[in-house]
């Protein structure tokens, strides 16, 4: 994955995950819902994703554990980038 | 194969005598005086079938969740409490057997149940939490000698005072988020249950489900240690909405034939002319046919989704909304049955003394949209609405 997709995910969370928690003491791998973020929020986080990737995530990976870390969502979306033909 | 079969026919075949010869006899004795519908549930364990769940693997009879739905459906007929009481009791054991992940534990404990037949209650609402099953306030704390404990202020504990063993859901540890939680299981030797207030209501009255401050000492490994959230979406939620409405439609399908039952009445006494009621039991039957059809289609759904590995497909919002539309859709239509064979019957239905009463199926059915409130379904719905796609 590449440095702008894991940037652009932490602008992400830090505009609408609602984390209690500074976004950059986050690891990849921390769990954003240990971390704080509710199920509310995390609907909200997943429509701003799609928003900023121009993607549509389908209802199998509408899951908690594709959107419990950034490395989990960076997975997810390059999932994704990879069916749509697009370099990741 | 076939083995199995014929042990879920003896199930059932058992299950509708003690529902008609055991819980029907008294049922209106058990919603006048509120009071726990004892004589079914020595009869349910006679006949083996609070392990019904229990897998083979474990010794147990490992019954096929349509069998388990069908005898929810079968004690309704007869007793709605009884069948509640069966169903809350049936969802605790599948939910432990599905995420016992291999625990010396409750394995252990599963064979006990099934040999002596225990009955587990669950306290999974907490004052304080504003019936967000979601979150915990009381939390698993560590006591003397690497024993764990924790009090729990449940407003409501289905048949608390009755049963053996409960399972309660609670934060991790005292210093974990409300979010962060676990189930864990005590039998009657390890917990009190002190009474907080009486269970005096509109129906359901034979669950006897008053509050409680639970208070409980334990070992560490009576702690499931699955995520409570898996647990929550691929058990809990689904299964409960599954079993209740298989519930709902045994008190519906018992109103509608009461219904029936007094439309031949009718006719009978005056061959040739027609009958008005039968035209108002035609709409409920309709009716009737729409809540069965949703009832049974959700459950093939289950069983489709629960095929997937990893239970992934149950993890999805789409599965959540699923489920959510089941309870929705089953709450509603179950009382609109329930009042439509009331008109149809009018006031020999009304009274509650005649062999066309229905009174008690009405009251009983209202429960339905109570019991997780329909509002907070709504509000999960509505945000689960924005981003998933299909359902």
């Amino acid at each position: 994955m590449s440095a702008e997709t894991n940037t652009a995910i932490r602008e992400v969370l830090r505009e609408h995950a609602r984390l209690p928690v500074d976004v950059d003491t986050l690891s990849d791998d921390a769990d954003l819902f240990t971390a704080g973020m509710t199920s509310h929020a995390s609907v909200n986080l997943m429509l701003a994703l799609e928003d900023a990737f121009d993607i549509e995530f389908p209802d199998r990976m509408l899951t908690r554990s594709v959107f419990e870390s950034i490395g989990a969502i960076t997975g997810a979306i390059d999932e994704i980038a990879v069916q749509n033909g697009q370099a990741a | 194969m076939s083995v199995v079969v014929d042990a879920e026919r003896e199930l059932l075949d058992e299950i509708r005598r003690i529902a008609g010869e055991v819980a029907a006899p008294v049922a209106d004795e058990v919603d006048r005086d509120s009071r726990f519908p004892i004589e079914a549930l020595d009869a349910l364990r006679s006949a083996g079938a609070l392990s019904a769940a229990v897998p083979d693997a474990l010794g147990g009879p490992g019954a096929s969740l349509e069998a388990i739905a069908r005898c929810c459906y079968e004690l309704a007929r007869g007793c709605s409490s009884t069948a509640m009481v069966f169903a809350m009791h049936q969802i605790q054991v599948m939910t432990i057997a599905r995420h016992l992940d291999g625990s010396p534990w409750y394995e252990g404990y599963l064979r006990d149940l099934h040999r002596e037949q225990r009955l587990i209650a669950s306290a999974t609402s907490e004052v304080g939490t504003g019936g967000d099953m979601a979150r915990s306030i009381a939390a698993v704390t560590p006591s003397e000698a690497g024993e764990l404990e924790f009090e729990k202020q449940a407003p409501t504990v289905s048949y608390g005072a009755h049963a053996d063993d409960l399972l309660t859901t609670l934060r991790r540890a005292p210093d974990a988020e409300s979010g962060d939680q676990v189930l864990v299981l005590t039998r009657s030797d390890q917990m009190t249950l002190e009474p907080a207030g009486a269970w005096d209501t509109l129906g359901m009255r034979g669950t006897c489900s008053p509050g409680f401050v639970v208070r409980g000492k334990f070992g560490p490994e009576q702690v499931l240690q699955v995520p409570f959230s898996d647990v929550m979406n691929q058990s809990i939620v689904p299964l409960s909405h599954i079993l209740w409405s298989h519930v709902w439609l045994g008190i519906a399908t018992e109103a509608f034939e009461r219904a029936r039952a007094f439309v031949r009445a009718s006719a009978r006494q005056k061959p040739g002319e027609p009958v008005p009621a039968a035209r108002r039991l035609s709409e409920v039957m309709a009716e009737l046919a729409l809540l069965r059809g949703e009832v049974s289609q959700a459950l093939a759904d289950f069983i489709a989704f629960d095929t997937d590995p990893g239970r992934e497909r149950l993890m999805t919002m789409a599965s959540v909304l699923r489920f959510n539309n089941l309870k929705l859709a089953a709450s509603e239509q179950t009382p609109r049955v329930c009042g439509g064979a009331l008109e149809a019957i009018g006031i020999l239905g009304y009274k509650n003394d005649t062999p066309y009463s229905v009174g008690r199926h009405l009251r009983d059915a209202l429960s339905a949209r109570l019991m997780v409130a329909n509002e907070r379904l709504l509000a999960t719905d509505a945000t689960l609405l924005a981003i998933a796609k299909e359902a």
